[in-house]
């Protein structure tokens, strides 16, 4: 089989089923009650920064596929809940957001360290700033 | 009425105008507000992943401390106030969270052996909760000085109303601080942006995200006439306030807007003096204005 247009084609597998289980444990969400109204990507406030919508990265978690990971969208999320309001469906998409940012975490690398900033930078930011920052992007 | 009061991080530092308007304006409506004693960083951001243990820890020990206040006659109620947002949503969500489900509950009193265990009673409120809870009628028969013709922006923000569970208000339509602004003389300016995400920690290390975000909501501030924002969290305020001049690398043409905290006007409203409203550590300087509008006296 080969990829059509977007470049991926879909393989299921018994990894597919791990996957997402993975991610539904971690999320405590039922990601097989999205129906694709992309509802949550219309209110996320950080569309324009990330590389899959947020629904996107949803339907690649249904269908199991670790492609959810390969884009910056888990990392630009910044946990606003504006999606949990909106989902008709009563899913947290932040949660979900979580689930693949703690997949990755765990797995690999912190995703941003303080050290890339200049201590007047770092002078100029208050510690909620900090800690919520390291909070989310460190393991 | 003495409640406890858990201050967080940044009301010690960066925000301590934050701190001290709440003090004095909660005194002037008979609040006693006692700092918690021994309290620890609540962690900021509540901990998502479903088996997460360790990040309870910080917040719920905050909790034991009430509990201690009480077993030693300090306080009556099992409350705890909370001014910082980002506090309040987190020991709130850990004690939602860790109560309904005992395993986790118990694996925190394992790690947590020498606290004691923590009675699973204490009630977080917001400070703005307290306030409702006074009533406007109360707040507005506090008023010396009416806000009149300041045109106020309520900023929300993301934590004080979603997720919806853990809402302060109702997240469509809020009206906590409209009602606090109206109670206290001032004309409220209705954003449509009042709920979008001010980019918050981004802040660190995509500052120009944050810059964008916020500069979107304080554009259609001065879009709308008004003459300040007021917000209720501290990292809110350091990206909409003190960061205007990463705003206006990006956008020349934006004109500078004050960003205070709602205590600050309510404390200048109770006609209480300047080192109650703390005006001085405000990021633009809203000063100017406030005596344009004599509403403070000019220098």
């Amino acid at each position: 089989m080969s990829p059509g247009k977007s470049g991926q084609y879909l393989t299921f597998g018994p990894e597919n089923a791990s996957f997402k289980a993975k991610i539904e444990e971690l999320s405590g969400e039922n990601i097989d009650l999205c129906m694709q109204c992309g509802g949550c990507s219309s209110g996320c406030p950080l569309t324009e920064e990330m590389e899959f919508l947020p629904s996107t990265v949803i339907r690649y978690v249904q269908l199991g596929m670790e492609e959810a990971l390969d884009s910056n969208t888990p990392w630009v999320c910044i946990t606003c809940f504006n999606c949990e309001v909106r989902c008709p469906r009563g899913i947290d998409v932040a949660n979900v957001m979580e689930a693949l940012r703690q997949v990755a975490l765990r797995a690999k690398y912190d995703r941003f360290s303080l050290d890339e900033l200049t201590s007047e930078e770092l002078m100029e930011l208050p510690q909620i700033a900090i800690i919520s920052n390291q909070r989310k992007l460190t393991g | 009425m003495r409640l406890p009061y858990y201050p967080g991080c940044t009301l010690k530092t960066d925000a301590q105008n934050f701190e001290t308007s709440t003090l004095e304006a909660a005194k002037t409506l008979d609040i006693e507000l006692v700092e918690l004693p021994r309290w620890n960083c609540c962690g900021t951001v509540h901990a998502l992943a479903k088996d997460d243990v360790i990040h309870y820890l910080a917040p719920i020990r905050n909790l034991i401390r009430v509990d201690e206040m009480i077993a030693n006659g300090e306080i009556e109620d099992g409350k705890l106030v909370t001014q910082c947002v980002m506090c309040w949503n987190t020991i709130k969500r850990a004690n939602t969270a860790a109560l309904e489900d005992p395993d986790k509950m118990e694996k925190i009193r394992g790690i947590m052996e020498k606290e004691p265990e923590y009675s699973g009673k204490v009630e977080v409120l917001h400070f703005l909760e307290l306030l409702k809870e006074k009533g406007w009628e109360t707040i507005t028969g506090a008023v010396k000085l009416p806000l009149e013709g300041l045109k106020v922006a309520p900023y929300y923000g993301c934590l004080l109303l979603r997720p919806r569970e853990f809402a302060l208000d109702d997240p469509d339509n809020p009206r906590i601080i409209e009602d606090l602004l109206e109670a206290l003389g001032a004309e409220v300016v209705d954003l449509a942006y009042k709920s979008k995400c001010c980019g918050a920690y981004h802040a660190v290390h995509m500052k120009e995200v944050s810059a964008e975000l916020s500069h979107k909501i304080l554009s259609q501030a001065n879009e709308m006439g008004a003459d300040m924002v007021v917000t209720a969290c501290p990292l809110c305020e350091f990206n909409l306030g003190k960061r205007q001049h990463e705003i206006k690398k990006l956008h020349p043409e934006f004109s500078s807007i004050p960003v205070v905290y709602y205590t600050q006007l309510m404390a200048l409203a109770f006609g209480l003096n300047e080192e109650a409203t703390a005006f001085e550590e405000n990021t633009p300087d809203p000063r100017p204005l406030l005596a344009e509008k004599g509403l403070i006296m000019e220098r």
